[in-house]
Order: structure tokens, then sequence, then C-alpha cells
């Protein structure tokens, strides 16, 4: 077992044993070697169960925002960094309150995907040692992002012309089957009712039609713009793998670009389109 | 199927296509800056649809997909000028919509001149009168919606 395994273990057994948090949300071993799950554990004994390894890829952020832990007096979450930064969108809209959340945050060189792949997030990643946590484990992590992954997932869509673009997005979209697993695995979608749901009047045509996956997708990723961390929980939990990131990360730099905002650092700010400046960007409207 | 439809050149000379030209205005300035061309007995393409809006921020874009669904060549958004908007600061809020969706839509390969925006006031009927017929002659050179009508099926 690794020590961050370890004391992952011992801080958690020790929150549910003093009641410090009513429960504890974190990673176990999966059905296969490769494999962790996300469990929810009550008992201090259940403590045993968690591990911390680069399997730990799945965001356990998205489980604070639903019942049992949403209405918990207090609830414990081991977190990486990029799982924080989540953590702080959520607080930001006032849907996680921060003094309800003991964060057992984690030191991390960076996951795996399902197919043993580096993410993206994590060849880009600056938050190794978290900034934000109650109780934080593993050595001290220097950050050393490399600051071309991100633009070079997105160059070939860059370089191509808008109508080959649209027959880019044309071909991934038509594979969309309307299941719903971005939104569910995201993090940031929040509403209560969805607007694929609202049917009076419909807005999203709910077939996995072209017309209406291209509505799906790009409404989606307008609500995320300014929101999304960038966690890839979409991307990894999308069925048909849709390149989901690219329109994410799309649209962070060019909130970056727009109004100097990065989503997910700062906890007393708020998303840049919630709120605007006098002197905002004009130069595209006659 | 979709390769081969999208290969053809836009149909411009196509019998009987005109353009269409959907345009969302609120009803405070640009509404009323085109009662004015209208009242002036300006002349102007019939070829636009008007949606009154109350004011830019109330526009969504799912307003601009749905008119791109439904079969517009062409979206035009236009509202009060910052600093007059009637509801005091709707178009700030719309203003930084409108950046982000324009990015978003011309990454997904929509071509951004279909997407208008303009800041049109009560008295510039002239202004709608000259945005209008710009646009829709830049829609009529560019030819229907290609990506949008092959999705028009079923």
């Amino acid at each position: 077992m690794t020590e961050r395994s370890r004391l992952i273990q011992e801080i958690a057994g020790r929150w549910l044993a003093d009641g410090t948090v009513e429960a504890v949300v974190g990673w176990e071993q999966g059905t296969y070697r490769d494999k962790t799950a996300p469990v929810i554990i009550r008992r201090p004994e259940e403590a045993q169960r968690l591990v911390f390894n680069e399997r730990c890829t799945n965001n356990l952020v998205a489980y604070l925002k639903r019942e049992p832990l949403k209405s918990m007096a207090a609830v414990g979450i081991v977190a990486k960094g990029c799982d924080i930064k989540s953590l702080i969108g959520l607080i930001q809209e006032s849907q996680v309150a921060r003094e309800k959340v003991k964060i057992l945050a984690v030191t991390c060189p960076g996951v795996r995907d399902a197919r043993g792949a580096v993410p993206i997030k994590c060849q880009a990643c600056d938050v190794n040692t978290p900034a934000l946590f109650d109780e934080l484990v593993g050595e001290k992590i220097e950050a050393r992002p490399d600051p071309q992954a991100r633009s070079r997932s997105l160059s070939e869509l860059e370089a191509m012309s808008p109508q080959e673009r649209f027959r880019f997005w044309r071909k991934e979209f038509d594979k969309c089957i309307r299941c719903y697993a971005c939104r569910q695995a995201c993090q940031l979608c929040i509403c209560i009712r969805c607007i694929a749901e609202k049917n009076q009047p419909q807005w999203i045509e709910t077939s996995p039609h072209p017309r209406g996956n291209f509505a799906w997708n790009l409404i989606r990723a307008y609500h995320l713009a300014g929101r999304c961390v960038e966690c890839e929980a979409c991307e990894a939990a999308c069925p048909v793998n849709i390149p989901l990131m690219l329109l994410n990360r799309k649209m962070a730099d060019e909130v970056k670009h727009l109004f100097g905002y990065e989503a997910g650092r700062d906890p007393a700010v708020q998303p840049p389109l919630r709120t605007f400046q006098l002197d905002d960007d004009n130069s595209f409207i006659l | 199927m979709v390769e081969a439809a999208q290969e053809r050149e836009p149909a411009t000379g196509q019998q009987g296509w005109e353009p269409r030209i959907v345009a969302f205005i609120c009803n405070w300035c640009t509404y009323t800056g085109a009662d004015l061309a209208g009242t002036s007995r300006l002349k102007y393409p019939p070829h636009v649809r008007v949606i009154k809006i109350p004011c830019t921020g109330r526009f969504d874009p799912l307003f601009m997909i749905k008119a791109f669904e439904k079969g517009a060549d062409g979206v035009l958004v236009s509202g009060c000028h910052p600093g007059d908007c009637h509801y005091t600061a709707g178009n700030y809020n719309a203003r930084r919509k409108f950046a982000v969706f324009r990015t978003l839509l011309g990454w997904a390969g929509v071509d951004l001149d279909r997407v208008w925006f303009s800041w049109i006031s009560a008295a510039e009927g002239v202004k709608w009168v000259d945005t209008i017929t710009r646009f829709t002659e830049v829609i009529r050179q560019k030819g229907p919606f290609a990506g949008y009508r092959e999705m028009m099926d079923d």
C-alpha cells in the first residue's frame, strides 16, 4: 500500500470516528486490477477500503451535488487538484457550502485514462499540490505544466476552414446517442431541470438526430463556458468517444482571452457570463 | 452521404431561393428604429423576419440555433447601444453572451458572416435599413446555409 493510501485511510477513519463528517467519498479498488471505483463510506472501519493511485481518474465532486451527500451536515471528500477546481466552481455558484465539505486533498503527479494514456489535463496541470484543502496528503509536487498540451489538441481544428470544421463536428455529433452521460458526469452541470428536458416549448430536439445533437452539444458547451474546469469527466464518460474537450478547451481559451478569467481558481469571484465590464469587447458588433 | 452533400457549392443561382434572414431585435431601440424606417417610408429588402424580444439580454443562443434549424440563412441580433439599455444592463450581459457564442459557432464551423450583431438605436432608422440591406446581399452571395439544410430531413 502506498503512503498516500495509508494516510488517506488514517485521516478518513479519524474524521468518521470523531464525527467530523457523516461520510467520506473516495476511491476504492475496482473490479479489475487497473480500475478504481467511487465509494461512500460512513463507518471508520470502512476507511480501509480507500486507495489512491494513478487510476483515480474520476472526479468525485459530482457526488456532493446529489443525495445522500447533499443533505449531510458535513462530508469528507478525497480530491486531486483538478477535482478541487470543480469544487471551487460549485462553491462560487452556491451549490455546495464550503463549510460543509472537508477536503482531504492529495498531491497528484498525474493519473491515467481508461486506455492507460496520460490525460491532457495532467499534461497541463499546475495544481499537482492543491492550494485549497482541510488536510493535505502526499509530498509536495512541483507543478511542471506543458504549456502546449492544451493548444496542441486544438491546433488541428484551428487550421481547418469553417466548412471543414462543420464537416468534422457533423461527423462527431452524428455519433451522439443522447445518453447525457456527459451531463451526468459533469461537475458543473447543476440544473435541476436541464434545458434538454424542457418540452413546453421544446428547444432541443431529443431524438439522436443531427439537428438535436448539434443543438445539445453546442448548448452544453455554451452553458459551461467560463465554468468548465477541464476535468475531462465528460469526454471520459462519452460512450461513443466524441471529443467534447475540443469544445470545452476552446471555450476556456476564449473566456481567458476575452475576460482574463480562468475557472476553478478563486471561490470569491463570479463566473464571467454572470458579470460584465463597461469596456467589454465590442469589436464584432456593428 | 454527408461528405458528398457538404462538397456541393451553395446554390446561389438556384431558382426560387431567396435569403431568409431572422432578426432578433429589442423592443426599445432597434424595433423602434425599424419602425422609424417604416414610417419614413425607407425601402429595404423584405427578406427579414423580425422577432421582437424585450431586450438583447433576453437573447439566448438557443434562439439562433432554432432559427437555423427552421431554415434561416442568416441571423441578426440587435439592440440598444451600451449605456442606453432600457433595463440598464441587459445589453452589457448580452454583449458577453454574444462574444462567447459567436466564437463557439465559428468553432463549430458556422460561417460567421451569417451571424451579425448590431447596436441600432430608436433614431437610427437609416442604420437599420443599411444593415438589413447589406446583410441580405451578403447572404444572397453566400447562398442557403447548406450545413443546416442537410440536417433538415426527418
